[in-house]
């Protein structure tokens, strides 16, 4: 995945590949629209309680500061890189933002002062990848430590509560006469403008070339690492906007708050249709996958499945997204060398896996047997 | 041969360089047991010292597992799930049959996480899914089975053999079993990452893939194969992990993947691919014991922990990355002349 290789592989095939490329995008967004409705249907199904509007209300909320910071990722992944720092940030902004109103400094001041911070933190991650040319990977894991670890610095076991309703209402209240949630309006607000960011102006544009081919961009006289630092910036920004929403929606602030949430985005975005190696994906399509993710975690806790065990079904969609569309290339570009082998491969991981779900079940069995005895 | 000749002259320069940071590495560290021990006098003794190796043992595994993989361009955060799914089957058979003998159970453990390191390498290779993407769905996937499986209950000290609890902490050649293993794996580590053709390739794949596969190197097979080695290595650790706590949790070792990819990029493993060497993980790993032992001994709070761990991680990579300029500053200015 360097720069170079990819580089040189989109300079190739760029022009060529325009218009089935476009059609191949479209129709994601459609399968994702076709899986949300088949997700409603089996559940509305399975569920009497799945089609109540304050129900669907209510658990919409869980899922907007995933949202948040979902549509800076998308901008970040769209450029080639990926953002492991934003449930960190989250949680070092909130924290200090519970540490000042801990302290007696005005709530708002406080939200203000998070919100300067998630900047800051954007920023030192957006300088560094693009001073000095490392992965945005690389960077965001120690940031990703970095800025947790501030957060229990800053907290260490005790906790921010308190907060006044004036504030909560953020995280958990409603438009007056709706069951709307403000955080909903939030977010959709927010999925507006980077929508339009990404889609009708020429920054959205470079943010797209960037992606296919970064030194083409270079060359163009944009200036890649301003773009960068902008991107993370930005990211830093709405991870503690996301900090602030969460904060408020518990009413309490702890060191761990948002913890491991930056996979949950990140699945989100590529499940969007949103490729990982940049270039490729559409701000509705992260939004639809970001409700499909929803509706599925909605859908399952009504049947009362646990929240670890909802999300092999998510790790699965995740997997099953990127390698569907490469079946074809699978079984029809290599047929020709690897056919046989291919297929006795696939035979010898299908013995082994069937073994491994046997043992799975057998051990389980006798245990919980033994358990019952 | 006269094309080679650049080649090797650039990668004896990069070694060179690879060295240096291991002397560097071994030079903080240094720096660091000064500093702890004239804070806390209980940190220079022989029982302490004895007490980082053991809980640095199963990070030097994985990190070195993780590392190969770097090596190859590739990432697997899917090795605490892998981990924590291995230790707590072999928990419930140890639970359903207590007189297994011990060592059934490390090969089942093997087993295990060999098949759960295939499935990676499968989705990877033959599914062609990016490793970043295909492991973050499998550390999902494997977490969520480890709930699944034990319906969110633990197994507790009282449901594991006495026998299987010495695994970990009998001693042999004066030092515990764990530690022992992880040298024994290590050592490995080191001969087939050296010496072994199969090893060789994975730095040739991982410099340039291109050229690896232009060269005969079945690239494929190199990818999938590293992938395995990571799942059997973590389904060791898995019932090492068992052994030691003397329980399997639901959340087992949650979050460790990113404290051995910590390890391994400390350790001079780079994230470009092809740079890496088996004693930089493991002084990554020493350093990062040393750091998490220093910190309990001395006044300074337990939660400035992680803080450190990240600050050290973002100082590797910025010296890294630095010193690399450098040498590609000083190499161009050469040919210049």
């Amino acid at each position: 995945m360097t720069t170079s290789e990819k580089s040189a592989s989109a300079f190739i095939s760029l022009a060529p590949l325009r218009r089935p490329f476009l059609s191949k995008f479209l129709r994601w967004e459609w399968f994702l629209v076709a899986l949300i409705a088949l997700v409603v249907i089996v559940n509305s199904r399975l569920s009497p309680y799945f089609l109540d509007v304050q129900n669907l209300f209510r658990a919409s909320s869980d899922f907007m500061e995933m949202g948040l910071m979902m549509l800076p990722m998308v901008l970040i992944i769209l450029t080639g890189n990926v953002d492991l720092a934003v449930a960190s940030t989250l949680g070092m902004t909130a924290s200090f933002m519970g540490l000042l109103f801990n302290n007696g400094l005005n709530i708002w001041l406080a939200a203000g002062a998070a919100l300067l911070l998630g900047v800051a933190a954007g920023f030192l991650n957006g300088y560094l990848i693009s001073r000095l040319k490392v992965p945005a990977l690389v960077i965001t894991l120690g940031t990703y430590a970095f800025y947790r670890g501030m957060a229990y610095v800053m907290l260490g076991d005790q906790a921010a509560r308190g907060y006044p309703a004036s504030f909560t209402y953020i995280g958990q209240g409603t438009i007056p006469g709706t069951p709307i949630p403000f955080s909903m309006v939030l977010f959709l607000v927010m999925a507006v403008i980077f929508g339009l960011v990404l889609h009708k102006t020429a920054f959205g544009r470079y943010l797209y070339a960037i992606g296919n081919n970064q030194e083409a961009v270079i060359y163009s006289g944009i200036s890649v690492p301003r773009v960068k630092v902008i991107i993370f910036l930005v990211s830093g920004l709405m991870s503690s906007l996301a900090g602030l929403v969460l904060a408020a929606r518990f009413g309490s602030t702890r060191p761990d708050i948002g913890g491991g949430l930056e996979l949950a985005v990140i699945t989100a975005t590529v499940l969007g249709g949103v490729d990982i190696n940049g270039g490729k994906g559409s701000m509705i399509g992260a939004v639809l996958a970001l409700l499909l993710v929803g509706l599925m975690r909605f859908g399952m806790g009504l049947m009362n499945i646990q929240g670890q065990v909802q999300s092999i079904a998510i790790g699965l969609m995740l997997i099953l997204s990127i390698l569907l569309p490469n079946l074809p290339q699978i079984f029809g570009d290599q047929r020709s060398r690897w056919n046989r082998r291919t297929l006795m491969l696939l035979a010898v991981a299908a013995i082994v896996v069937i073994a491994f779900v046997w043992f799975f079940s057998w051990s389980r069995a006798t245990v919980f047997a033994l358990q019952g005895a | 041969m006269t094309t080679d000749h650049p080649a090797t002259s650039k990668r004896s320069l990069f070694s060179f360089f690879a060295q240096y940071r291991e002397l560097a590495l071994i030079g903080f560290i240094l720096l660091l047991i000064v500093i702890i021990s004239l804070q806390s006098p209980g940190f220079l003794t022989f029982d302490n010292f004895q007490d980082i190796l053991l809980n640095i043992s199963i990070l030097a595994m994985i990190a070195l597992a993780q590392g190969m993989i770097i090596i190859t361009r590739g990432i697997d955060l899917s090795v605490a799930s892998t981990l924590a799914l291995v230790a707590m089957m072999v928990s419930f058979v140890l639970k359903a049959y207590p007189e297994t003998p011990v060592i059934l159970i490390v090969l089942l453990g093997i087993g295990l996480g060999s098949v759960l390191g295939s499935v990676n390498g499968l989705i990877i290779t033959v599914g062609k899914v990016p490793p970043i993407i295909a492991t973050l769905g499998t550390l999902s996937i494997y977490r969520g089975l480890v709930f699944f499986y034990s319906n969110g209950d633990w197994v507790n000290p009282i449901d594991l053999p006495s026998g299987f609890k010495q695994l970990a902490k009998g001693m042999s050649l004066g030092l515990p079993n764990l530690v022992v293993v992880a040298i024994i794996v290590a050592v490995i580590a080191y001969v087939f990452l050296n010496h072994i053709q199969a090893g060789r390739d994975i730095y040739a794949l991982g410099t340039n893939p291109e050229a690896a596969k232009i060269s005969g190197i079945r690239t494929q097979q190199v990818t999938f194969m590293v992938y395995v080695i990571s799942g059997i290595i973590c389904g060791l650790a898995g019932v090492m992990w068992a052994s030691r706590y003397e329980a399997a949790q639901t959340n087992t070792a949650l979050g460790f993947e990113l404290q051995t990819v910590a390890a391994a990029v400390i350790g001079g493993v780079s994230m470009l691919g092809g740079i890496g060497t088996v004693p930089g993980v493991l002084l990554g790993a020493l350093l990062l014991g040393i750091i998490q032992n220093g910190l309990t001994l001395s006044s300074i709070s337990q939660f400035w922990q992680l803080a450190v761990q990240g600050f050290l991680i973002l100082l590797a990579v910025i010296s890294d990355a630095t010193i690399q300029r450098r040498i590609k500053t000083t190499m161009t200015r050469g040919f210049a002349k």
